[in-house]
């Protein structure tokens, strides 16, 4: 087992549990004012410190990790069905369909993709399932290309000949046969995914049309934080070394699974 | 009875500008066991496979009990496929390495069958049973168990579906001398058994002799010699037939 896979997994594992247990684990009401406490530094009382409303750090981090987490996960799941699919059909039909689909990824892939998702955020309003749904929709290329790739080696293979053999049709080869087999190198992307969906929330928030308060996000946090920067050191660092830290874990995750799959 | 007519078959790779079948025409009877034997890249594979249209073929018939399987719209195809089965030559990958055996057997029945579970199961285990396995077989992954094995649930595969014609390609080539005997042995069985027909593909004229009531002789896409066993291996007609018994002796 690789050490910095194994690292980046306990990081992983880490944050989600945080996050699962935030209404557990937290002292306070992450949204609760305490005018007698605004902006007071990490103590006993507030292990983080509290914000510019007297709302405690701790408390908001753990309830932001879920948003963070969430919205990465599900951006993420969101472009993975898409980048499956349409791989999976232009890698096995091949053809005008593959044509179709191939330009249309190059073509996706011409945007500068952040600029795109502030541009739709600008028309749509800045809600977390508006952020989910864009970030999915934008990030979906890279599997779309590995998946077809993967397609279409694996349809020449005599498993997939006895299939068509025994007379299965195309939908039960490709959702049975062709996608779980080529699910490894997904896997690696999809890990990775999750941290660069995080980075977007993040900037998202922090600029302001991410997810928008009350509701606590990392990015939003940090963005709070910047008012107050010289002030109140806390309120940046905490919720920016999260950010940095989960990033990093995932993609130690996502590089140590790689690893392991070109050994194998 | 004639159960299968190839007739004119023509299948070029036109990136590779090679003609693999070429205007092959043959026939094969209720019960017949016929080898086609050519060295390797002859387009034995390659006929065998466009016979039951695992690949297209571009000209020519193939007549199922009359009917033009060729023609035959991609439904109806399908389910027609259940008549006539196929074994393939390398048991590592004609499985799904991510499926369970039993799940590989029960698959031909959710597709041609409307059992429910337990019938599924029930049928899957007779599956293995006529190849010689048994039930203990059912929950483990083609990477479990062995080549010879793997082969037993390639032929439990293309006989689940009660097939009356299979083409057998080079079912035992790739197998160790003693599992290639047994195997050989379980086929033979089973074609007495089922009366079945066979079009068995092969490099190895010795295996052929052992099991085929006729011979054909493939080279460069085009049958050049079509006899009894007896009278291909004893008074060789053609150049190409007398070098590849030639090679062996």
């Amino acid at each position: 087992m690789n050490k910095l896979m194994v690292f980046g997994a306990g990081i992983v594992i880490f944050f989600a549990i945080a996050a699962i247990l935030a209404p557990v684990v937290t002292p306070y009401d992450p949204g609760k004012i305490d005018i007698d406490n605004i902006l007071t530094a990490p103590s006993r009382e507030h292990i983080l410190g509290t914000d510019s409303l007297g709302r405690d750090l701790f408390s908001r981090m753990l309830y932001g990790a879920r948003v963070s987490l969430l919205v990465g996960l599900i951006a993420v799941g969101i472009s993975a069905i898409i980048g499956v699919s349409l791989g999976a059909i232009a890698g096995y039909y091949g053809g005008f369909a593959d044509v179709l689909i191939m330009r249309f990824v190059d073509i996706m892939l011409c945007f500068p993709t952040f600029f795109l998702i502030l541009a739709v955020i600008a028309l749509l309003e800045p809600s977390i399932v508006n952020i989910m749904i864009i970030i999915g929709a934008t990030s979906w290329m890279g599997v779309a290309r590995l998946i077809r790739a993967e397609i279409l080696s694996l349809k020449e293979r005599d498993f997939i000949y006895a299939e068509h053999a025994i007379g299965a049709g195309d939908f039960r080869i490709i959702t049975r046969h062709l996608i779980p087999n080529a699910m490894a190198p997904v896997l690696v992307s999809i890990t990775l995914g999750v941290a660069a969906a995080i980075l977007v929330e993040s900037s998202l928030s922090f600029l302001g049309i991410g997810v928008q308060p009350p509701m606590p996000s990392w990015g939003n946090i940090l963005s709070e934080g910047k008012s107050v920067m010289g002030a109140a050191w806390w309120m940046m660092l905490f919720p920016g070394t999260a950010i940095f830290i989960t990033v990093l874990g995932y993609n130690l995750l996502g590089e140590g699974i790689r690893e392991k799959l070109l050994k194998s | 009875m004639e159960l299968v007519k190839v007739n004119n078959l023509r299948k070029v790779f036109p990136k590779h500008k090679v003609t693999a079948v070429d205007g092959v025409s043959f026939s094969v009877n209720e019960g017949e066991v016929v080898g086609l034997v050519g060295e390797s890249g002859c387009g034995k594979s390659t006929l065998g496979r466009s016979i039951i249209r695992l690949i297209h073929a571009e000209e020519g018939n193939v007549f199922y009990k009359g009917e033009d399987l060729l023609k035959l719209p991609r439904r109806k195809m399908r389910s027609m496929r259940r008549h006539l089965q196929m074994i393939f030559q390398d048991p590592y990958t004609s499985l799904d390495p991510r499926v369970r055996i039993g799940d590989i057997l029960e698959e031909v029945f959710i597709i041609h069958e409307n059992f429910s579970r337990g019938e599924r199961r029930r049928k899957a285990e007779e599956a293995l049973e006529t190849v010689g396995l048994g039930a203990s077989y059912l929950n483990r992954l083609p990477s479990d168990i062995s080549g010879g094995e793997r082969q037993r649930i390639g032929i439990a595969r293309a006989l689940a579906t009660d097939p009356e014609f299979i083409i057998c390609d080079e079912p035992v080539s790739s197998l160790d001398l003693s599992v290639q005997a047994q195997i050989l042995n379980l086929l033979t069985d089973i074609q007495k058994r089922k009366n079945l027909a066979y079009l068995f593909i092969s490099h190895d004229l010795g295996v052929i002799g052992a099991i085929c009531d006729r011979v054909m002789v493939m080279n460069a896409g085009r049958l050049v010699e079509t006899g009894t066993c007896e009278n291909i291996f004893k008074d060789p007609k053609h150049e190409y037939t007398k070098r590849l018994l030639d090679a062996v002796r």
